[in-house]
């Protein structure tokens, strides 16, 4: 390891040159919407003056899509744990060939293009009821996506804390399986739960690929709205609104890296 | 003990049935119907060949494996260069370059096309530069150009993520025999560094394969026009209709993203695209 008061040799700097401008090439944009988003007039600059004028047009042209987006996250977190931590349970107990091709089964929602997925649910259940016109369809469609993050997240807590073990401790007190699951192991993978949770919410908060077929007119979510403003605001609008969305963002991101190293303080540094 | 086994697998089955039911009723079962409607069409089967024989479809998808390919080989050149230094350097400021490195990585593919428009766009930083250096305003955003930065931007800050943690992992003392018996750092990289990290970059390169093929929100943010898969299947289901033709399109496309998904799994990776 090259130590900070040794002198460093040319290959240091190059590799530092080149991380720099790859970090610039990320940051800058990011930040330059930002300030576009509180600048009076971005064409002129910063010097035009600083103004929360375009949050405050965002937020009475878009408030519907952020509550709608909320409203999509929670139900898609309730729907993915309800139906996902039992199921990590059961492929954590007795691994088998057969748990491995249902986890696989499970997963293959997240390899096949959103696109992909939106149009099959279209077909199938478009003329089903009013469903194709209520946000529960879209919500349908994220909980699908985002269930085996959820189911990932459980599994691997459950093998780092050796839920088998705790589990056979209480089954020979005699407790019953469901008693053992909701007593025992849910508890117990309280970390894995809570990060599972936190990425399923962000997934669900900028997922685009599904939600754009799936939307209607009166259920247009968040990046459905990004992406109306991207097309059809003045750039200060457009950033403004990207800038909502960060704040609702980062505190989740932030979340997840704490979350993700309890889960795991093995893999964290 | 074999009712008691009985019972404990009736168990397993009662935990994983409503996953199983959910996964099979909205996925399974439509993407069975999305194969039968992408056979419907006046040439029946035939249109899952249309990618080779008709000429406008083949022509969409070399151009979004070139694309996906020149991303992948581009991210994973310059992501395992800044893995391998900052994986093996101890500086101030490193731990907030990283965070800088990593923090796009929830953005999704829409915002994603934002920055691009931000850099590249009518209003964009590279055009502000150029016109000021004299040059032709630089203006690339809303084409296949815009949408190579796009993925790029994407696909580099998970790409260094997976190389860097690799890195970390490979035993410092390999390469200080190396250098002791008088290896030169190009030879320490390609006889004891790449060697360790290839399975590594090649499961994060098939991630960022699949979502530069895969990915909506980035190319419909810069301009539909542009002629990439995810485009094509949208203008023939929502244009022209022509529901056999986006049914196959799409089939044809998860066949491709799911290949290249499993084999980043298989390789230890994450076999996952993140939302695009």
């Amino acid at each position: 390891m090259t130590r900070i008061t040794a002198r460093r040799p040319a290959l240091f700097w190059a590799g530092f040159s080149l991380t720099i401008v790859l970090a610039a090439f990320l940051i800058v944009p990011a930040l330059t919407s930002m300030l576009a988003g509180l600048t009076v007039n971005y064409f002129r600059g910063v010097s035009s003056g600083l103004t929360l004028k375009w949050v405050a047009e965002v937020l009475t042209l878009y408030t519907d899509t952020i509550w709608l987006s909320l409203g999509i996250a929670i139900t898609t977190l309730i729907a993915t744990l309800v139906i996902g931590l039992p199921a990590a349970w059961a492929l954590v107990r007795r691994p088998s060939r057969w748990t491995r091709l249902l986890e696989e089964f499970i997963t293959l929602p997240i390899a096949v293009p959103g696109l992909a997925i939106a149009l099959s649910l279209i077909l199938v259940y478009g003329g089903v009821g009013s469903l194709r016109t209520s946000w529960v369809f879209i919500a349908i469609g994220h909980t699908l996506f985002t269930l085996p993050f959820m189911v990932r997240s459980v599994v691997a807590n459950l093998h780092a804390i050796d839920a088998r073990m705790l589990e056979e401790g209480a089954a020979s007190l005699g407790a019953s399986v469901f008693t053992r699951f909701i007593t025992v192991i849910l508890p117990n993978a309280k970390p894995g739960i809570l990060a599972g949770s936190l990425m399923v919410f962000t997934l669900s908060i900028g997922e685009f690929n599904l939600t754009w077929m799936l939307h209607t007119p009166l259920t247009k979510t968040l990046p459905v709205g990004l992406v109306d403003a991207y097309a059809s605001m003045r750039l200060e609008v457009a950033s403004a609104y990207t800038l909502v969305f960060f704040v609702m963002i980062i505190p989740l991101l932030v979340a997840i890296q704490w979350a993700g190293a309890k889960a795991s303080p093995a893999l964290s540094r | 003990m074999a009712a008691h086994l009985l019972k404990h697998i009736r168990s397993d089955i009662l935990l994983i049935t409503p996953a199983a039911l959910f996964v099979l009723a909205f996925f399974a079962l439509p993407m069975a119907q999305l194969v039968l409607v992408g056979a419907s069409g006046d040439s029946g089967w035939l249109a899952y060949t249309s990618v080779l024989t008709n000429p406008r479809h083949r022509e969409v998808m070399i151009a979004t494996l070139l694309l996906s390919l020149a991303v992948t080989l581009t991210t994973l050149i310059l992501a395992t260069a800044a893995a391998l230094f900052l994986g093996r350097s101890r500086f101030p400021g490193r731990s907030i370059l990283i965070a800088m490195l990593t923090f796009p990585l929830a953005f999704p593919g829409v915002v994603v096309g934002f920055m691009v428009i931000i850099l590249a766009g009518r209003q964009g930083l590279i055009g502000k530069v150029t016109d000021a250096a004299g040059m032709d305003k630089l203006v690339f955003a809303y084409s296949m150009g815009g949408l190579f930065l796009g993925y790029l931007y994407f696909s580099l800050p998970r790409v260094l993520l997976t190389v860097m943690s690799a890195v970390e992992t490979i035993d410092p003392s390999l390469g200080e025999a190396a250098r002791s018996l008088g290896a030169k750092p190009h030879h320490l990289l390609r006889d004891v560094m790449l060697p360790a990290l290839r399975p590594a970059m090649i499961a994060a390169g098939a991630i960022a394969f699949a979502t530069s093929m895969g990915a909506f929100g980035t190319a419909f943010t810069l301009a539909t026009d542009i002629d990439v898969l995810p485009m094509l299947i949208y203008t023939e289901f929502t244009l022209q209709a022509n529901f056999a033709a986006a049914g196959a399109l799409s089939i044809i496309l998860g066949i491709v993203t799911w290949v290249a998904l499993f084999i980043a799994r298989q390789l230890g990776g994450d076999g996952v695209a993140a939302a695009g």
